[in-house]
């Protein structure tokens, strides 16, 4: 596993594809929470980090999608995946590999954010008046929403050898996890009887906010252990289709 | 036996690539692996390499089962796919690295510089592979095929598209590596064959039509030997023996002969003496592998 966890990480760096990702992640991020005069903290007058939170999943729907989709399917493309699948490697390793690589990315994107976190700190009246709680919370939050939609992103990959499909199908895949159950639950014939709220329960966008309030409940944490390890079997699933 | 193969068969769907096929290859055998495209040589080396699970039947490699002991199996194999595939953006030495831990090598740089050496690719180590002529990529593919020093190497097509330099050097390479290791190779190339492999097993749709040495499946299915002569005048050859036919255009004659234990030599340059011709040429033609791998795959 660790031999395709650096293969990986090695290729997101030579290729350009890690530095544009975290890049662009940074410079929105950093733009909007400081920025532009609508949303920036200096304006609003709150010490919160809330937009930041809630435009990074967003951000993540196009970021994700673009680091994984290339896992599996240029493998295909290349031919390589036959080949890796001949040397003593199990499936589950270069699964687990890349899944890694991908989401330890994420992880090195969020790490230059703490800036923003440290300024609002030293900005708030008195200083340090910020919620620390919803703060800690929401990146553990952002972190289990990174690890879903990679799993998604990773799932998508290894479905077709073209890179540009498995990057539409994931984000696909990614808005409608997040945002689709929560619209759908929004219909009016919904309301008021018990099922609304079950459909809702299935996005991700309700266990993602219920986190970001600061209180780590266990069912917001098997919600999205669980969509990562059924994407992740998919996926398995999916590579060992071959052997039937 | 680095590789026995008994009643393999493999079946996509309801389409049947391999039929019942068995054979066995000792230690030390380069083996030549020939037939049609779709023929089910890909196929039996896929399952080989453990890539492919059978429909039914038997594949073992140094005793291991493809089956039952898949990683023992493939730490014993190097395999070469058809087409080389490669991480294009990778260069030679970073990917041949990564091979070696792939493999779990004790000393992953130490061998992998030996592999440069040994492929003459030292030079290029720094390169990314997708600079490489296609000559230099398939040293790469089998330097990563050998980097764990494999007892058997199965190599699909280990020349395909090469120009003849390129090849004469790969070949070279292969017969240097066959002097150590069990090699099965894969090709549709006859010179290939005759050029680098002690036995061939030819194979046409899913089934086995001949394993044998080089040199004997030259003359299986042959039934007649021919003679090409070129008289210096035209002549009549009616009276030589033990011929069933015989064409010419011009002074150039061949001279079919019911018998290919019978030599006649003497006969013809007797019989254009008592005619005053005189031979300029004569030669025995053998049938060549081509014609043989034609006659066993066309049926």
């Amino acid at each position: 596993m660790k031999s395709v966890f650096f293969r990986e990480i090695n290729s997101f760096f030579s290729s350009m594809i890690g530095f544009l990702a975290m890049g662009f992640f940074i410079l929105i991020t950093g733009l909007v929470l400081w920025f532009f005069p609508e949303y920036n903290v200096l304006n609003s007058g709150y010490s919160t980090l809330d937009s930041f939170f809630s435009l990074a999943p967003i951000l993540f729907l196009f970021i994700i999608p673009a680091i994984t989709m290339r896992l599996f399917s240029e493998e295909k493309q290349l031919g390589t995946l036959e080949w890796i699948f001949t040397k003593p490697i199990s499936e589950k390793e270069i699964l687990l590999g890349k899944f890694f690589a991908s989401l330890f990315l994420i992880f090195v994107a969020l790490i230059p954010t703490l800036i923003y976190y440290f300024s609002i700190y030293q900005l708030g009246y008195p200083k340090g008046n910020i919620d620390n709680g919803g703060v800690v919370g929401s990146y553990f939050g952002l972190f289990l929403l990174a690890s879903a939609f990679c799993s998604i992103g990773i799932f998508c990959s290894s479905l077709t050898a073209n890179q540009i499909v498995a990057f539409i199908l994931a984000a696909v895949v990614c808005a409608f996890l997040f945002w689709g159950f929560d619209l759908v639950s929004s219909f009016k014939f919904l309301e008021g009887s018990s099922l609304d709220y079950f459909i809702k329960n299935l996005g991700i966008s309700y266990h993602y906010d219920s986190i970001s309030r600061g209180v780590l409940d266990t069912r917001d944490l098997i919600y999205f252990i669980s969509i990562s390890f059924l994407f992740l079997y998919l996926s398995f699933f999916q590579l060992e289709k071959r052997k039937i | 036996m680095s590789i026995i193969v008994s009643n393999l068969t493999k079946k996509y769907g309801e389409q049947l690539a391999l039929n019942n096929i068995s054979f066995e290859i000792p230690k030390g055998q380069i083996v030549g692996f020939l037939g049609p495209n779709g023929a089910g040589k890909s196929t039996t080396m896929k399952i080989l390499t453990c890539y492919l699970p059978q429909s039914s039947g038997i594949a073992k490699v140094c005793g291991f089962d493809t089956i039952e002991n898949p990683i023992e199996v493939k730490t014993k194999i190097g395999y070469l796919p058809e087409s080389n595939p490669l991480y294009k953006d990778m260069y030679v030495k970073e990917f041949l690295t990564y091979v070696a831990k792939v493999f779990k090598l004790d000393n992953p740089n130490a061998r992998v510089a030996e592999m440069l050496g040994m492929t003459g690719l030292t030079k290029e180590q720094d390169k990314k592979i997708h600079q490489l002529s296609k000559g230099y990529k398939q040293r790469v593919g089998i330097a990563q095929a050998m980097i764990h020093n494999p007892e058997v190497l199965i190599l699909d097509e280990p020349t395909s598209g090469l120009d003849p330099n390129q090849l004469d050097e790969i070949r070279k390479l292969i017969i240097k590596i066959g002097k150590e290791k069990t090699v099965m190779l894969s090709t549709h190339i006859m010179q290939e064959v005759e050029a680098m492999c002690e036995r061939v097993i030819i194979i046409n749709k899913g089934e086995i039509v001949a394993d044998n040495t080089a040199k004997n499946i030259k003359n299986l299915g042959r039934k007649e030997a021919v003679i090409k002569v070129e008289f210096s005048e035209k002549l009549s050859l009616d009276n030589l023996p033990n011929i069933s036919k015989i064409e010419n255009e011009g002074n150039i004659y061949h001279i079919y002969l019911k018998d290919t234990q019978i030599d006649i030599r003497q006969d013809i340059f007797q019989l254009a003496v008592s005619q005053n011709s005189s031979i300029l040429s004569m030669s025995v033609e053998e049938k060549d592998l081509e014609i043989v791998f034609k006659e066993l795959t066309n049926k």
